[in-house]
């Protein structure tokens, strides 16, 4: 199958000369949920405002199942939802009523149903009433949402949804995408929460200094870039490590109570159980041992870093 | 073309002025009582009569014509600043909808109020002067002709406080043209007098003032009498209308400020 979203050779530049992208390529796949992490002001806002219509590109094409974001903006963008990430809202405007408003700009007929499912999916359906003013700053981020899905749409960009949202929402919110995911909504989110990304992402992009330096499985890439350390909490402290061991990538705690063995997902496991047996032969013993698998944020801290 | 776009645009606008109610008809009401009270009858009864016609009904079309412009284009430039100003405008600017559906939806309803307001106006006027035959009879020899003006003075006006809107950066911005800009043009278009007063000399730099021609042609409709022709007044509107229109197109094809 096509990808939904199809990005070539993208550019954008401000007008203050700031080149926000510079040159970035891009499918995502129907269906998938992608994660695009990277530091402030790598370009991951300008790229979705730009697939959105909100920015027009400098250079190179958007498209989005099919069609041109430009030429065709009709039906690009009658298909996506977008959840930014500043809490805009019309204070003065009721719930149900921005939420409607939402679904009437996109083009649709007024389906009161449809909305009544949504406010209640997003526990909102008691506040419909209230003024944007009165809800908390995790109520408006529901609201936001609930304006994004209003239209139904088959691609949804989720903008840092749960930047200063509490664990609740963070809860409800991972539902909803769930969801969707099951009814076959693209998804597409940027976030700083990297444990989320790894938690719930299919393929994670990451974007850096308007270039999207990488973009990979998620599985893949944690098999690919993820280390693995051993740790073994020894009984008695050693002096130093003895040459039978030497083989191995080791390292001894400064107190001597420690051994650490790193080593990579693709290894074979072998390594492990020839170690522990060296232990063994050299008699040496421990009381416990642990291993601690790098996560998605030590890989991106690495790969921004690097290429900085 | 998406209607529904345009109709929710449009009910949005609206409903922000139900919701201001009192601020957006009462005050046009109290501000046209003081403006006869002062002018009409306190001032006015000591003016003789303008090109035959009473002092206080000469007034009339120019109070009318003076709220007309600065409600249109301050409604028209608070509709599209306010969402760019607290950022709600992501979501018009990513809807499928096309600027010039934008335009209709936010220009639409700018006009419409300030139409609202014009008819409020003249309804005041009409009323103050059954209560107070000193004040002058208010009488509209071409309603059609008042009609066409009044409407095509409120969509000019309108798109014209889009334009500040889209190019204001601030609220010092937003209100430098309605705030410092129209008043005076207003005032010195000959809303409260006939250039015809005036030495030759500022009654030609007049002709230069385009509310002049609003102004006037509006009159005529009214009472027959004008300071311009009225064929001239109503091709200075279309021209200024032609100018806004193709501010805007220029704006749209290049996404200025809005999607730059």
């Amino acid at each position: 199958m096509p990808p939904i979203i199809s990005v070539k050779n993208l550019t954008k530049t401000y007008g203050n000369g700031f080149e926000a992208l510079k040159g970035v390529d891009l499918d995502i796949e129907r269906g998938e949920i992608l994660a695009l992490l990277g530091p402030n002001g790598a370009g991951k806002t300008t790229l979705i405002s730009i697939v959105c219509g909100i920015v027009n590109p400098s250079g190179g094409t958007v498209m989005v199942g099919g069609h041109n974001v430009v030429q065709d903006f009709r039906q690009t963008r009658a298909m996506i939802g977008l959840v930014p990430q500043e809490l805009t809202t019309d204070q003065f405007e009721t719930v149900w009523n921005t939420v409607s408003f939402s679904r009437g700009v996109f083009g649709k007929k007024a389906n009161p149903a449809l909305i009544e499912k949504i406010l209640r999916d997003l526990s909102l359906w008691t506040k419909k009433d209230n003024m944007l003013r009165e809800l908390s700053g995790g109520m408006k981020r529901r609201v936001l949402i609930a304006k994004a899905l209003s239209h139904e749409p088959e691609v949804l960009f989720l903008d840092e949804p749960t930047a200063g949202v509490d664990v609740n929402l963070r809860r409800d919110m991972w539902e909803v995408v769930k969801q969707l995911r099951e009814q076959g909504v693209t998804i597409i989110l940027t976030t700083h929460y990297i444990e989320e990304a790894e938690e719930i992402a299919d393929r994670v992009g990451v974007i850096n200094g308007g270039r999207l330096l990488l973009l990979e499985e998620k599985a893949a890439l944690m098999k690919q870039l993820g280390r693995k350390q051993l740790t073994l909490d020894l009984t008695e402290p050693l002096a130093a490590l003895p040459p039978s061991l030497g083989a191995f990538d080791l390292t001894l705690s400064e107190d001597g109570q420690k051994l650490m063995h790193e080593y990579s997902h693709n290894g074979s496991q072998d390594s492990i159980s020839a170690l522990l047996a060296a232990l063994t032969a050299a008699d040496i013993h421990f009381k416990d041992l642990s291993t601690r698998q790098s996560s998605l944020e030590d890989i991106f801290v690495a790969l921004v870093e690097e290429k900085a | 073309m998406n209607f529904e776009a345009i109709k929710s645009i449009y009910g949005f606008e609206m409903a922000r002025m139900r919701r201001t109610l009192l601020q957006s008809v009462i005050s046009p009401v109290i501000t046209t009582s003081l403006y006869f009270v002062v002018f009409g009858t306190a001032i006015g009864s000591r003016i003789p009569t303008i090109e035959g016609v009473s002092y206080g009904s000469f007034i009339t079309p120019g109070l009318i014509i003076l709220t007309l412009l600065t409600q249109c284009t301050a409604n028209g430039s608070i509709g599209i600043y306010f969402p760019k100003f607290t950022g709600t405008i992501y979501e018009i600017l990513s809807a499928p909808v096309a600027m010039t559906e934008i335009l209709i939806g936010y220009v639409g309803a700018a006009a419409s109020k300030g139409l609202i307001i014009g008819f409020i106006i003249l309804a005041t006027a009409y009323c103050l002067s059954l209560i107070n035959p000193d004040f002058g009879t208010i009488s509209v020899a071409h309603p059609l002709v008042m009609l066409l003006f009044m409407v095509l003075t409120a969509v000019t006006f309108s798109l014209f406080g889009f334009i500040i809107g889209v190019w204001a950066k601030n609220f010092e911005q937003l209100n430098i043209v309605p705030m410092l800009i129209v008043p005076p043009l207003t005032f010195l278009g000959g809303s409260f007098y006939s250039i015809k007063m005036l030495p030759p000399f500022w009654e030609a730099v007049s002709h230069l003032n385009p509310v002049l021609y609003l102004v006037s042609g509006f009159r005529w409709s009214f009472y027959e009498v004008s300071d311009v022709n009225p064929l001239v007044s109503l091709a200075m509107i279309g021209l200024f209308l032609a100018l806004c229109l193709s501010v805007l197109g220029w704006m749209f094809r290049t996404g200025y400020r809005l999607r730059s």
